[in-house]
């Protein structure tokens, strides 16, 4: 196990280096002079030469990569533009608000999903079955901006229920901290509620006619026990599939959602960073999050042994 | 103990009503074992499945028949008592031991499941008991093998784990369905003689559905051939091997090798197919592939009657027919005198 996953952990290498060379490329396929994009028309040529010099434009591209490559390695991911702050500085600075809406919906996914799936399951011959499957493969039909705009006008204009925006650190009060983030997540977790009940009430259904659940019953087990044990238990497999890819859809979905409802985190600093043309903010961004991606798919790989003993890596 | 009375087990299905059971009568005393025989689709095991109302409803049903289990009908239990029945009263081994265990949990786990669904006592108690259970199914070193999961164990070890969850709740009737068909023949025989030791020690009644009449011939005290969903031939077992009354118990017997005769005799298959049981034939379902069919056999629906002490079967031919029939067959064979 521990050898798997050293050997995973080095299989992350390539994947890495193909990331980084795309996120570095970003600078130079924008077409024209990327100094001269950053400083926007009316630049002097004396400001645009400086900045050249500051991002190191002035040197062969290869020499550029291995240099930025370098700088990273040890930490370093560039200043911004804008603020001439340290990149890594300003992201670990908006890492909380974007962690905090993810987690949350999540969280949101798991408990209402599971019931969903698991009731359309228990009553799959009646109407129950397509109704609630038909309900959370909604979610997954409506934009999230659309949607964001319709509970902010239901539940913050007309019915004040929840706050129209903003964001209260955890450290300033739990409570606040959750009353805030409740629509946000929820608008993010709409979409993914009908992707993982469908996949859990598919994976439930299959299981429920093997072998192995006719001899849960013919022992005498409650047909709620057969179902939340035995057969949720063996759909848990291919859905943890789906749900690690899915952290990678919420964290891209972060960039609209903060931006909708004035979130400090993340995704509203990329946003920025692009009206900014704030490069280096840019490239630490989109290689955070690929870093994020690779590592809970290697998570989910990991998880796998636990949920299914068959599943041996050595 | 156990009574079977018109049982009729329907099937609705896009294409028709499938009348997998159809008015099946048969009783069974405590401590005896009885052999249920037939082709793939003959009803066996939906029969078998219906004593514990396992078979999955809709899309079965019951529109007619009792099953009587001391005196109580199970077609009219509750679901709670249902659960009480299952595991306890009668318990149910199954044809593959590869997929009737959940792959996910160890067999201490599903094992003490079994237990715990029945007695009320705690985990340390349960799990002495598993262990002990274990032991009886002949398992090795039981307190390791606990914690193994299926897949670790091979195919007779996993049939032997199934037993032993069976004997959980020191069922009165243990319905084994086809319990040796995924097995190899050393490991069937170590099988049978597991379930023989385990009847003679409990006083279980077995119930044994095959299609392998090597297996009831080892096993059972009388056999209930079925055909189409009906039972076509009941008795001892010796009558069924030596006074068969039914064409279709007879070709049965042909197709299967025999350990008594010369190796160059060929096996015989039976020809054709099973009946639809959508809409079966006109007559006796049988007579499309009866090699002694005759015109009446079209029009008349045969019953069972009886051809001896306790000994039934249900076909119009006299017995003189039938075995002046099997000598003519048997002479256009070997040495082709013609029909």
């Amino acid at each position: 196990m521990l050898q798997y996953t050293i050997r995973r952990l080095f299989s992350l290498i390539p994947v890495m280096f193909i990331v980084s060379i795309i996120v570095f490329m970003i600078i130079h396929l924008t077409p024209g002079n990327p100094a001269h994009l950053i400083l926007g028309e009316d630049a002097s040529e004396e400001s645009i030469k400086q900045l050249e010099e500051q991002l190191g434009l002035d040197q062969p591209v290869v020499m550029q990569y291995v240099n930025w490559v370098k700088d990273i390695v040890t930490g370093d991911f560039g200043q911004s533009v804008y603020s001439s702050e340290p990149v890594l500085d300003i992201i670990i600075g908006r890492l909380g608000p974007t962690f905090s809406i993810t987690i949350v919906s999540i969280i949101m996914i798991l408990v209402i999903s599971i019931p969903i799936a698991i009731a359309a399951v228990w009553k799959r011959n009646t109407l129950i079955d397509p109704l609630f499957i038909s309900i959370s493969l909604l979610g997954v039909s409506i934009p999230e901006f659309w949607f964001a705009m319709l509970l902010v006008l239901g539940f913050a204009v007309s019915i004040p229920l929840f706050p129209v925006a903003g964001y209260i650190p955890m450290a300033d009060g739990i409570f606040q901290w959750l009353y805030h983030l409740i629509l946000p997540s929820f608008v993010l977790a709409a979409v993914e509620i009908g992707l993982v009940a469908r996949m859990l009430r598919d994976g439930m259904l299959e299981s429920v006619n093997q072998d192995y659940i006719r001899t849960a019953r013919a022992k005498g087990v409650k047909e709620s026990i057969v179902l939340m044990k035995h057969v949720f238990s063996n759909a848990l497999i291919p859905t943890t599939t789906v749900i690690g890819a899915m952290v990678a859809g919420l964290l891209g979905g972060t960039v609209i959602i903060e931006t909708m409802f004035t979130i400090p985190g993340m995704g509203q600093l990329l946003v920025d960073s692009i009206y900014r043309r704030d490069y280096p903010i840019i490239q630490g961004v989109i290689l955070f999050i690929a870093v994020v991606y690779v590592i809970v798919n290697l998570l989910v790989d990991l998880l796998y042994t636990f949920l299914d003993p068959r599943i041996r890596y050595d | 103990m156990l009574e079977v009375k018109n049982l009729k087990a329907y099937i609705d299905t896009p294409a028709g009503i499938v009348k997998a059971v159809d008015d099946v009568s048969f009783s069974l005393k405590a401590g005896e074992t009885i052999g249920i025989v037939g082709e793939s689709g003959s009803g066996k095991s939906v029969l078998a499945l219906s004593l514990m109302q396992l078979n999955p409803s809709p899309p079965t049903f019951y529109p007619q028949g009792e099953i009587l289990l001391e005196g109580k009908n199970l077609l009219h239990l509750k679901e709670k008592e249902l659960r009480n029945l299952r595991g306890n009263d009668i318990a149910m081994i199954f044809q593959d031991p590869m997929s009737s265990l959940n792959p996910i949990f160890k067999i201490g786990t599903q094992l003490m499941e079994a237990i715990r669904t029945h007695q009320n006592i705690n985990r340390a108690e349960a799990k002495k008991k598993a262990i002990e259970l274990l032991k009886d199914v002949g398992i090795s070193d039981p307190e390791r093998r606990m914690n193994d999961y299926p897949h670790q164990l091979s195919g007779g070890m996993r049939q032997r784990v199934m037993i032993a969850i069976a004997l959980a709740g020191k069922p009165k009737i243990l319905i084994a369905d086809e319990p040796t068909t995924a097995l190899d023949v050393t490991i069937q025989a170590q099988i049978l003689d597991l379930m023989k030791d385990i009847q003679k020690k409990y006083g279980t009644a077995i119930i044994i559905i095959t299609h392998d009449l090597g297996v009831v011939a080892q096993l059972a005290d009388k056999i209930v051939v079925m055909y189409s969903g009906r039972i076509v031939e009941e008795g001892k077992t010796e009558d069924i091997f030596y006074h068969t009354a039914m064409p279709y118990t007879w070709s049965l017997l042909r197709s299967m090798p025999r350990i008594d005769t010369s190796s160059r005799e060929r096996l015989i298959p039976i020809q054709g197919q099973p009946p639809n049981l959508v809409s079966p034939p006109k007559g006796c379902n049988f007579n499309p592939r009866c090699p002694f069919a005759t015109a009446d056999c079209l029009k008349i629906d045969p019953s069972l009657t009886e051809r001896g002490a306790g000994h039934y079967a249900a076909c119009i031919l006299s017995e003189k027919t039938f075995e002046e029939g099997k000598l003519q067959l048997e002479n256009f064979e070997t040495k082709g005198v013609p029909l």
